[in-house]
This record gives structure tokens, sequence and C-alpha cells, in this order.
């Protein structure tokens, strides 16, 4: 068990202090290509293993934040509670892409998204592959839908509401 | 307010691979802007280094290329927005110059996109937007730029063939831009009909890299005013940012760090849109172009399609934009873009602009951006 304890990390059943880059935190699961593994919003890992994309709303100020933040840059609380995204969100625009950086040319052809949520909530992420391509209009509703890829990694997409 | 001039401008030509390290491909943009202004290496007072990141393995480039420019032991240091890197360096020089902490202030943006392997550039590409947000579903330039003009088309009844008529443009002036890395003309059919990249933007909708160095030197008017070239006044910088990820946009239909910057700059220039003579913007992709046209004002939101039909941005219309070739024909190594999109206005302005010359023009605009409207520049120059 992995604990971190202020600037130190010790690994209780071992007894080893660890460096910080030696901390699972679960977030390099995330995505097809992970580039990040070291963020306070790690359970939005976990969260997406139980099936929910989340946001952070702050405790101090009710802000809401998509991505999910640690902290508040409007009140700088660090205060911080997780909130499911749910319900239908609308398609503001997408593309799909023939070309692909490094790592993701498997995936191709993919589209990226940015959908809209009720209080201005936007998530970008990637559409669920068994929209047909005459099917997608912007403005259409979509939901979010948590996928499990290879090798333990997890991600999301939208699908047709 | 004629406080502060640019005294100098120079370029490489831009190539597909330059055959020389970057220092060297610094050295001749460095050469051309000091012999245009007379100068040499002791008249420079401190040096701003532009580039993007990790196309090369100098870390700390501007110690390292100063030092083959000569200009030891004068300040330098390094200034970073991605594209709009080298009119983030001219803004910085200029403020140098103006709060009087030196009198002369030179700026070097360079991107030489040759040096890594392309299986190392291709890597690049996909880091160019938020890592822990957005880079692990597979993002581009292109890609980003293709979710604006779909909102583009969605809302306004822009079409693929307006973004066409843009990319014909830049192909008129890059077939007589010496310095372009494309410089053949391009059919509306050729256009249209290429590979798509991401949709809807098509090869040629796209810009594509390169090589290249570009030189602006800026001084205090009293130095100016003792050399042999007309000074060209820079009347106005505005530069705003937006958020790097798309949750955090407004809408995918224009740039408002563009728009924030033109409104900065037309505020402290005293002029408005309409007072734009010759104008460069960041046609990183035809649809770049097209928002520019509105969020620059030089037409109203959605109404930039009339402005290229009616061929109002070439060279004798209403509102000269990127009569050089722009980014679409020029290529668009990195660094180095903001300052040659400057140096394009500076011989507008000074009438050395040969057969893109512009009749008269009086004021010009320079609109870079940094990423998708990550960063925006806007900076005015007059005479």
């Amino acid at each position: 068990m992995i604990i971190r304890l202020g600037p130190m990390v010790r690994d209780f059943e071992n007894g080893k202090v660890l460096d910080l880059g030696e901390v699972i935190m679960g977030f390099e699961r995330f995505g097809t290509v992970s580039f990040t593994s070291q963020t306070k919003a790690a359970p939005f890992v976990d969260l997406l293993d139980k099936g929910m994309v989340a946001g952070t709303k702050c405790k101090g100020c009710g802000a809401s934040y998509f991505p999910p933040r640690p902290d508040c840059s409007k009140c700088f609380s660090s205060n911080m509670e997780w909130t499911e995204i749910t319900g239908n969100g609308k398609l503001v625009s997408y593309s799909k892409l023939i070309y692909a950086p490094t790592g993701f040319e498997a995936d191709l052809p993919y589209s990226i998204a940015l959908v809209e949520f009720p209080n201005n909530l936007k998530v970008f992420g990637r559409l669920s592959k068994e929209i047909k391509d005459e099917e997608i209009s912007i403005g259409m509703d979509l939901k979010t839908e948590v996928v499990k890829l290879p090798n333990d990694r997890v991600t999301y997409q939208f699908k047709k509401a | 307010m004629k406080a502060v001039a640019i005294v100098g401008v120079g370029q490489t030509a831009f190539v597909r691979g330059y055959e020389g390290s970057i220092r060297e491909l610094a050295f001749d943009a460095y050469k051309e802007a000091m012999l245009d202004a007379g100068l040499k290496a002791k008249n420079i007072d401190a040096s701003i280094i532009c580039s993007a990141p990790e196309y090369d393995k100098q870390r700390t480039p501007a110690g390292t290329i100063v030092e083959y420019l000569g200009l030891n032991p004068k300040p330098t240091f390094y200034v970073e927005t991605v594209c709009s890197s080298s009119s983030s360096g001219l803004r910085v020089a200029y403020s140098l110059v103006k709060a009087g902490l030196h009198k002369t202030v030179l700026v070097l943006g360079f991107q030489k996109m040759s040096e890594i392997s392309s299986a190392d550039s291709q890597e690049r590409m996909g880091r160019g937007s938020d890592v822990m947000w957005e880079a692990p579903f597979g993002t581009m330039m292109p890609a980003y730029y293709a979710m604006h003009a779909r909102a583009h088309f969605h809302r306004y009844g822009t079409t693929e063939e307006d973004l066409a008529l843009i990319r014909m443009k830049a192909a008129t002036y890059g077939m007589i831009n010496k310095k372009a890395v494309y410089q053949k003309g391009v059919t509306l059919d050729q256009v249209l009909s290429a590979d798509v990249v991401a949709s809807p933007l098509k090869r040629f909708d796209c810009c594509a890299n390169a090589d290249g160095a570009s030189c602006v030197i800026v001084a205090h008017k009293d130095v100016a005013k003792s050399l042999t070239k007309k000074p060209i006044w820079i009347l106005g910088v505005g530069a705003a940012t937006a958020p790097i990820t798309m949750s955090g946009r407004e809408s995918l239909t224009g740039l408002t760090c563009a728009h924030a910057a033109a409104k900065e700059a037309y505020t402290m220039a005293g002029i408005k849109a309409k007072d734009v003579d010759v104008a460069e913007v960041h046609d990183c992709f035809t649809i770049a172009e097209m928002m520019a046209y509105e969020d620059l004002g030089f037409a109203k939101p959605g109404k930039g399609k009339e402005l290229i039909r009616a061929k109002e941005t070439y060279v004798d219309g209403k509102i000269p934009v990127n009569v050089d070739g722009g980014l679409l024909s020029k290529g668009h190594p990195i660094g180095a873009t903001g300052g040659s999109q400057i140096r394009t206005i500076v011989l507008q302005l000074r009438g050395e602009a040969g057969e893109m010359q512009v009749k008269d023009p009086e004021i010009g605009l320079i609109h870079n951006i940094g990423g998708v409207g990550v960063y925006g520049n806007v900076t005015i120059l007059g005479v």
C-alpha cells in the first residue's frame, strides 16, 4: 500500500521510502496515450472505472469545472467535490481525423468532438464509432460513455442519447 | 505615438530542409536585418530569441545563438508562445525600448523542423494541446481548426469553396514570393478534391512545415532617425489569450484572443479596422484567415466569405491580406512566422514590396496566433 505523507512517500508494506515518481496514481491509464501520470485530479480515473465521467465543484464558491480541477481559480480553495456529468449534451462541433499523431494511428479514422452539457459545462472527447457519419449533426443529443481500452487503459466517448 | 520603430528586417527563404544548423539558420536572417539597418553587433543592446521547443536538441537556444551572432555580452532570453513566438518577442522588444531600458533590441525567430526525424516530429504534433485532458484522445492543430471550420459552416453557411478561394489567393502571391516554400499555383478543383486531413479540412487548406528564420530590429526614435531607411513606427500592440482546452471556449466560430488583441492594438494606435491599408494574418489553415477577417473587424461575423468572394483581400482590393502568400504558401517555421509577417508589412510601408506592393499604404497590421488561438498578438505599424 502506497501512501503519500506530505513530501515523503512511504510504501508501508515494504518499509521503503519512494521517489514521488514511483507513486502510482492511476492517471497514466487515461486515454489512448498518456503524457502525464501525476495529478491531484487522479480520482477522475477511479470514477471512470466506476462508469462515471466527472468534473469537480468548489465547495467554497460553487464554481464547476470540466476538465476536473483540484484547485479553484476563482476563490483559491482546494476543497473540491466530484460531480458526475449526467444527462444529455449537445454537439458543438467535431472533426474526423484521417491523420493522427504518433501512438493514435491504429484508431484511425476517429472523430474528436466538443459537447455542451447543462450549466455551460463543455466536455471534449471522441464520438463513438457506432454513430454513422450521416447521423452526425451539430446540436444532436449525446451522452458520455466510459470505454475500457486494452492494457487496463480507460477513456470515455460520446454516444447517441 | 512615434516613439519606437522597426529599423531593420530580414528573413531566410522558408525551405523544406535547411542545409545547416539552427545557429547558421538564425545567422542568415540576422545578417540580412543588420545589413538592412546598417548596424553592427555592438549596436545591439539586447536580443530576444523565439522558437517552439523540442524541434532541435539545443536546450537553451538563446544563449547559444547569441554567441554565434556575436552579441555577447549583451542580455538575451527566450520567448515562446508557439506560432506567435516572434510577435511576442516584438511586444517585449517594444516594451524594453519604450521603458528606456535599451535603445536597440533585436528579435530573432527561428525554427528548424527538419532537424528531428519525421517520427519525432509526428509525436510532437500530438502535444500542442492540453496534454492531461485533450491530447490523450489524439489531437492536432488541423483537427482543432477543422472543428472551427465545421462550426463556421454550420453557423454562417460558409463553404469548403469559400476556404478554397483563400488558398487560391495564397497561391497567387506564393508564386511571386521567392522566399516561400510553395511557389506553385493551385486550381479550385485541385484544392477541393485534395485528400482530407481532418474533416472538413483538406491538404491544401493546411500550411506546410518549413525551416526558416526571421529577424526584426526595434529601436528608440533617436536611433531610428539616425539611420538611413524610413523608420516604421510601432503604433499599437495588443495581446490576449484564450483557454487551451476546447471545453474552456465560448464558441468555435472565431478566436477571442485575436478579437481582444486587435481591440487593444486599435485603441493604442487610435485607429479602427477600416484604417488598415494592408494586413498579414495567421493563415495556418484557410479557416484561420476566414476567422481573422471577422475577428479583426474587416468583416462582420459570418461575412468574411463576402470579402474573399469579391476578391477584396487581393493586392488591389479594399483590404489586402497576406499578399506575400501567407503561411499557406510561405510555410510555417513556427518561431519565425511572426517576424516574417512583420517584415512583409515593414516592406509594404517602406514601398519595398516589389511585385506584391500595395498602393501607398500608411497603416499595416500583423495578426499572429499561437496554437489554436491560445495566444493572440496584433501589432499596428505606421509610416
